[in-house]
């Protein structure tokens, strides 16, 4: 089943991959014991001439175990399965990597903008610069966003990221991914969020670091040619 | 006090009796015409919501092309018979509404609950008689306003069957859908308060009016299940009823409770919304259960095993379907640490479940099984319930979720717990009780043919899904032709395949030919069935098919639990809960 998932590029991808391994191991033997049951049932325990069923009430605590006793192993298998997707959610949602490379994204019917702070690192300067439906990252870095929204609510999926985040009006969300894989790759909006909702499609350009730098000299060629000069401080250093 | 109510009720209903065609088919006060007009209203919007489905499906498998037989519908709702992006979310939109709460609890818990609920706890009618034609009157006149809403300006509700604010909020977000999503608040509303009525008429009767001898340990387990469904939906329904309010009011009088712009809040709706809509899956699963634990034993010829502790596992189901509802909201935004606590209520959810099907599993074994159509209708409930169920443990794991949500594998999911519960569990009651409603015997070669090909269809069309979720297919998609990821989906594995899964589902709706086939061809010509057809115990087998008005010729006297089949010391394989003599009775 896990081949059916689209190429996995993010780090914490392989742990949601993971998480569904050892969900479908845990969960098909039960699943095919239960039909299992069924099947048998109906094949061997069929009315024929002379047959008499069991008069099993299931009343006595002798009867009932064969209930009680697989319940008491799922229960076990389930805190097995919620301690590792605690783990999980945890490392992904519940902390945000510092240092990283920021990106602003808002969502508005139907398009995606993505909004980097330019060389100076910071948002709200003048080498600012928006670009509608294209988020360039470079590969083995984590990249944090804030997720907004100009309307209604959407949802930032990137399926080969394994990452899914609704987009609310009035908040901003953070959230952080890291890809290890260079190549281009869709983002899609998974919430219904009106009558083009299937056409707000985005891509998630990952760059080697020589790619990313020459990304960055094409976006902002005064930056570039401001740190070319030798003796003039960059844009970086005087903030 | 009990002998005494049922002796007033009686009189009233012989008076009703009396009066024209009208009085006693169309404003009737008698719970089992009421159960046949909530069947009725439930059949007729399957229709409409199985005529959704096709569209939706048409639309999906080939985007863009004339879907077959709706060229002549005027534009905008089809231009020459093709699908316009508005009208394909209004459909999504309608068949989720229609197929929840209009086909789901009018048939099980309308239908069965009202004509079934009386008779099997021995009394003559409901607790309150008129309240009851109110309640089927009120679904009758919401049904009418949401089918209404397809013929207003800019067409029908389109912001999802789960109206997520603010797109709902505010008409300029839908592209002017207005009156459309009015319509179907109220509609909605309506509907509401018709299941609170009959959910008191419910909850009265089966505690006050019960027959002599009918403790509340000797009720059917059908019994039992409408009465905690009627209990969740009566505690849930509450918040939702108020959202409701709040939303129409943010579109029509100006305020702003989810409106963000204007100091709302979009995350409110969810939350009351899913407060109510998680209750709301068990008020539709437990009366399908329901159904089949009635009919197991009957066709296996044993006791329900673990009947109490079946009584038990559901409560506590219930219960904890009150602290689950954030699960659909693990991506939603919420707090990220309310995400865990969530995800283990939900998949503790599995305990009490594997409970109740545990149970259902150790009534067949060591039976003397008759594959009968209700029987092999109950079991294909069992078996495919069993898919939603375990899927359900990928979806509560909530770091999986964030794969998961809003892709396919959540469409399968929830139709593979919902299609078991009402459309199977519903066929398994028709074709059960189908000779006590209408005193006529349907065609069980007929009848099984029908199983045969709605079950294979129904997995050929959702097991497929799956795998498209799987692969990252968003759910209410207009065009996946958008998408380079999704394009592989539309054709190109013989299985897994946008095509194959709309071939699939025409089966699966001209399947359901063979029904209406088999019930007016059982009606006009049908053989008479006789009173107790499949030898079962349980009161609603203790009288005449179809029942008397007063349900009972005398009121019956109750002397033992309802699954006592195969008996030690007997020489029968049965033996009725009114049964006075024998040495089983505990």
């Amino acid at each position: 089943m896990l081949s059916w998932l689209p190429e996995n590029i993010s780090t914490y991808g392989r742990d949601i991959d993971g998480l569904f391994a050892l969900i479908v191991w845990v969960t098909t033997p039960w699943f095919l014991l239960m039909q299992g049951i069924i099947l048998w049932s109906v094949l061997f325990n069929r009315r024929r001439v002379g047959r008499r069923a069991w008069y099993l009430r299931g009343d006595t605590w002798g009867q009932l175990a064969w209930i009680l006793v697989p319940t008491a192993i799922i229960l076990g298998l389930d805190f097995l399965i919620d301690a590792r997707s605690a783990l999980v959610w945890a490392h992904i949602k519940q902390r945000v990597p510092a240092g990283a490379t920021e990106v602003r994204v808002t969502a508005k019917q139907f398009n995606w903008e993505f909004l980097y702070p330019g060389p100076d690192g910071r948002f709200g300067t003048d080498d600012d610069l928006t670009l509608d439906n294209e988020l360039h990252v470079p590969v083995g870095q984590n990249v944090v966003f804030t997720l907004q929204s100009k309307d209604v609510i959407h949802s930032f999926f990137i399926p080969n990221v394994r990452l899914k985040q609704d987009v609310l009006p009035g908040r901003s969300i953070r959230g952080w991914f890291n890809a290890e894989k260079t190549g281009r790759y869709e983002i899609a909006c998974a919430e219904l969020c009106g009558i083009s909702h299937y056409t707000m499609r985005a891509f998630l350009v990952v760059h080697t670091a020589d790619e990313y730098r020459d990304w960055i000299e094409e976006k902002w060629p005064q930056a570039a040619s401001a740190a070319a000069e030798p003796g003039t401080p960059t844009a970086t250093e005087l903030s | 006090m009990s002998v005494h109510a049922p002796a007033h009720a009686a009189v009233a209903h012989e008076t009703a009796h009396a009066g024209s065609f009208w009085r006693s088919h169309v404003f009737s006060v008698d719970h089992k015409t009421i159960g046949k007009q909530y069947l009725g209203i439930g059949i007729g919007m399957a229709l409409v919501g199985g005529l959704l489905a096709y569209l939706i499906r048409w639309q999906l498998a080939w985007p863009g092309t004339p879907v077959p037989g709706f060229g002549w519908v005027p534009e905008p709702m089809f231009y020459e018979g093709i699908v316009p992006e508005t009208s394909y979310n209004a459909f999504v939109t309608m068949h989720g509404t229609i197929m929840v709460f209009f086909v789901a609890m009018p048939i099980l818990l309308g239908a069965f609950g009202n004509f079934l609920l009386p008779i099997m706890v021995g009394a003559p009618d409901m607790a309150f008689p008129r309240l009851n034609m109110m309640s089927v009157w009120t679904l009758g006149l919401a049904s009418l306003v949401m089918l209404s809403s397809f013929f207003v300006e800019n067409g029908p509700a389109s912001a999802g069957w789960t109206g997520y604010a603010p797109l709902s909020a505010d008409a300029t977000y839908t592209a002017d859908v207005y009156w459309g999503l009015n319509l179907w608040i109220i509609a909605l509303m309506l509907e509401f308060a018709s299941f609170l009525m009959g959910g008191v008429n419910f909850l009265t009767t089966a505690i006050n009016m019960r027959a002599p001898g009918m403790t509340l340990w000797r009720m059917p387990l059908l019994v039992w299940m409408q009465l905690v469904a009627a209990v969740l939906f009566m505690l849930s329904v509450g918040p939702l009823v108020a959202a409701a309010l709040m939303l129409l009011g943010d579109r029509t009088l100006g305020t702003a409770f989810f409106l963000p712009e204007r100091g709302g809040d979009a995350l409110l709706w969810q939350h009351l919304f899913w407060f109510f809509g998680h209750p709301e899956v068990y008020v539709i699963l437990l009366p399908g259960f329901g159904i089949v634990m009635e009919i197991m034993p009957v066709f296996a010829r044993k006791p329900f095993f673990g009947y109490r502790t079946v009584v038990w596992a559901t409560i506590a189901a219930g219960a904890l379907s009150f602290v689950v509802w954030a699960h659909h909201m693990f991506v939603s935004g919420i707090d990220p640490r309310l995400a865990n606590p969530f995800s283990v209520t939900t998949i503790l959810i599995s305990v009490p479940f594997s409970v109740m099907v545990g149970c259902m599993l150790l009534t067949l074994v060591g039976g003397s099984i008759e594959l009968a159509t209700p029987m092999l209708f109950a079991l294909g409930t069992l078996g495919t319930f069993l898919i939603g169920g375990v899927t359900g443990i990928y979806l509560g794991a909530a770091a999986l979720d964030m794969y998961m949500h809003d892709t396919y594998f959540v469409v399968a999911h929830f139709h593979y717990t919902l299609f078991p519960s009402v459309i199977l569990g519903g066929l398994a009651g028709l074709y059960f009780w189908f000779p006590k409603m209408f005193g006529r015997t349907l065609n069980e070669p007929l009848g099984k043919l029908h199983f045969w090909l709605t079950f294979f269809s129904f997995n050929a069309v959702f097991i497929p899904l799956f795998f498209v979720g799987l692969a990252g297919h968003m759910r209410r998609l207009y065009d996946p032709t958008q998408y380079d990821l999704l394009e592989p989906l539309m054709d190109t594995f013989p299985f897994v395949s946008h095509a194959f899964v709309t071939k699939a589902a025409i089966v699966l709706i001209v399947s359901q030919v063979l029904l209406l086939v088999n019930v007016v061809w059982s009606l006009l010509a049908g053989e008479h069935a006789a009173d107790n057809p499949w030898k079962a115990n349980t009161l609603e087998w203790a009288t005449s098919s179809p029942p008397p008005h007063g349900n009972f010729a005398t009121l019956p006297n109750v002397y033992r639990d309802p699954y006592e089949y195969t008996p030690p010391g007997s020489k029968d394989d049965w033996l009725p809960q009114t049964a006075p003599a024998a040495g089983a009775a505990r």
